[in-house]
């Protein structure tokens, strides 16, 4: 029984969390917020050692110091391209450590003729604890570049699915029967299995959805671990992270027009994100650094549209210099930001606030999109898909129905690109051979120090 | 407080309030976001602590302090991340 005091503070520390979530809804606030949730978190873990009967201390402290020091190590050093890694590696071993949590306390109670429904959640802890982990872990190694990021897929994939699903139902469903540690051991195994075999054909491009679900899963073991261990703190928190997870997947599908279960499964059905296109040899309109200069020294209005391809080539500083000098020249400049720029949710905002972008500039697709009639020149940087005009009007296309930003509302465009390479979804960008689009070709840092330069020389 | 229905109604009212508070998060903070809420859930590390402690084997206390070292990692190294990037987040002087 967990004395009143502790419950106490277990309440407040609950409420640290709600706060912290909270001040995300400014970035005024969210320092304050996140400092406040590690505040609720430290005390929680510090009062354990004071109520309850805690064996091997010694031990115990000792390897809680140094998974803090490598977390804080890990956390201090990673760039913020490599953030949907750490995220992914973060919410791994969340999750496989409630599994071990799960699994730990069915051994301790299998002796006392648990209730029905605590073995329910505890099945369901070491089984999407392990999803999580496994998961997650090949997220990791998709994004790390530690094997490739294309889907993986083999004949009977969605078969050998099917009876890991089945095989997982039905040890969860024994681990409630007839309760034993070798059950919880082999639902642990199946759902390490379920894991691997739930990312694998997943491709590169879809990985932002699959980490949001992976954290929604995490949130919910959590949760399910804090029934098991009837602790309100570990209930209630988790709640809120599966809440946070299951928003942003929804989200994602959303901004990609798509459904979960396709994201997740299209690669089975023939493949809808493959990017394997071949480079493309139709005319285009290229030019030089000192035109597309002209074409934006003299604009009224330009909005930018960053992607990717803009952080791989670590050219934000330089992208902000040369935003820097247009206003300075009197032209309102935006960034106009796709839900799925990056490689998580919010990526691109964190890599331009990175290089001090301040978060004003930085627009929605919603409340930019009706801007884009009234703008002189949209400069694309690094980004493809979503600007692709395909996704409107050309049914059966990958990106058929993913909301894009309207560029090709705007007078002109002009795409800074490294080659013809279609995007990650491998079709063609009807955009670029458009009469409209000028293209600047070359690395995307080299080509905008060189835009800086001529702009500068105006 | 271990009754079920007491913590069903923790859970389904906690379900409404995530939901409420993460309805409101600026989308400019959705990788913040993710990482404080992956935090957040580093607070196994307290379920872990408490397992571990009333391990009666080795194999038991190996289980356990793996899961300890795993949930450190990721509740400190969860909010040390959030708060450096919300630090780039600073509104800018000018």
């Amino acid at each position: 029984m967990i004395p009143v005091w502790v419950q106490l503070v277990f309440l407040a520390a609950a409420i640290c969390f709600i706060l912290a979530l909270k001040g995300l809804s400014s970035p005024r606030h969210a320092r304050a917020g996140n400092a406040l949730g590690a505040l609720g978190a430290v005390v929680a873990v510090v009062i354990v050692f004071f109520y309850a009967p805690i064996h091997h201390l010694a031990a115990i402290l000792v390897v809680l110091v140094i998974g803090s020091a490598v977390g804080f190590v890990g956390a201090r050093r990673v760039q913020m391209t490599q953030m949907p890694q750490l995220v992914a590696l973060f919410n791994g071993v969340g999750g496989g450590a409630a599994a071990l949590v799960a699994l730990l306390e069915l051994g301790d109670m299998i002796g006392s003729g648990p209730p029905r429904f605590t073995l329910v959640a505890t099945g369901f802890t070491i089984l999407v604890g392990a999803v999580s982990f496994s998961g997650s872990m090949i997220t990791f190694a998709k994004l790390q570049e530690l094997m490739t990021s294309r889907p993986v897929i083999f004949p009977g994939l969605p078969f050998v699915f099917g009876l890991s699903l089945a095989a997982g139902l039905v040890l969860w469903a024994f681990t409630v029967a007839t309760p034993a540690v070798w059950v919880g051991v082999v639902l642990a195994l199946v759902g390490l299995l379920l894991g691997v075999l739930l990312v694998l054909p997943v491709g590169g491009a879809d990985v932002p959805i699959v980490i949001s679900l992976l954290n929604a899963f995490t949130g919910l073991t959590v949760a399910a671990g804090g029934y098991v261990l009837g602790n309100t703190l570990l209930l209630v928190a988790g709640t809120l992270v599966g809440a946070s997870g299951s928003f942003l997947t929804k989200l994602m599908a959303a901004a990609m027009g798509r459904s979960v279960v396709n994201i997740l499964f299209g690669a089975l059905k023939g493949g809808s994100t493959l990017g394997a296109g071949e480079a493309s040899d139709r005319p285009v309109r290229s030019a030089g650094p000192q035109d597309v200069a002209i074409l934006l020294g003299y604009a009224n209005k330009v909005i930018v549209v960053p992607g990717y391809g803009l952080a791989v080539a670590q050219a934000q500083h330089t992208l902000r210099e040369l935003v820097d000098v247009l206003g300075a020249r009197g032209i309102a400049v935006d960034y106009a930001i796709h839900p799925v720029a990056g490689r998580m949710p919010g990526h691109m905002n964190v890599l331009l606030a990175e290089a001090q972008v301040p978060y004003e500039q930085l627009k929605e697709m919603d409340d930019i999109n009706g801007e884009f009639k009234q703008t002189d020149v949209v400069l694309v940087v690094g980004a493809n898909d979503v600007v692709n005009p395909a996704a409107k009007t050309t049914p059966g296309a990958p990106i058929y129905g993913m909301p894009i930003l309207a560029a090709d509302e705007a007078q002109q465009v002009v795409f800074l690109k490294r080659s013809m390479r279609p995007g990650f979804a491998g079709i063609e960008n009807e955009l670029l051979f458009d009469p409209k689009t000028t293209l600047l070709f070359g690395d995307a840092k080299d080509s905008l120090g060189k835009l800086l330069s001529a702009v500068k020389a105006l | 407080m271990s009754e079920p229905i007491v913590l069903l109604t923790f859970f389904v009212l906690s379900v409404f309030v995530g939901t409420e508070v993460i309805s409101k998060v600026s989308s400019t903070l959705h990788t913040p976001l993710m990482s404080g809420a992956n935090a957040i859930h580093g607070i196994i590390l307290l379920g872990a602590i408490l397992v571990t402690g009333l391990a009666n084997t080795t194999g038991e206390l190996i289980v356990g302090l793996v899961a300890v070292f795993l949930a450190s990692l990721n509740m400190v190294g969860g909010f040390v991340v959030t708060d450096r990037m919300l630090h780039m987040f600073r509104r800018r002087d000018r």
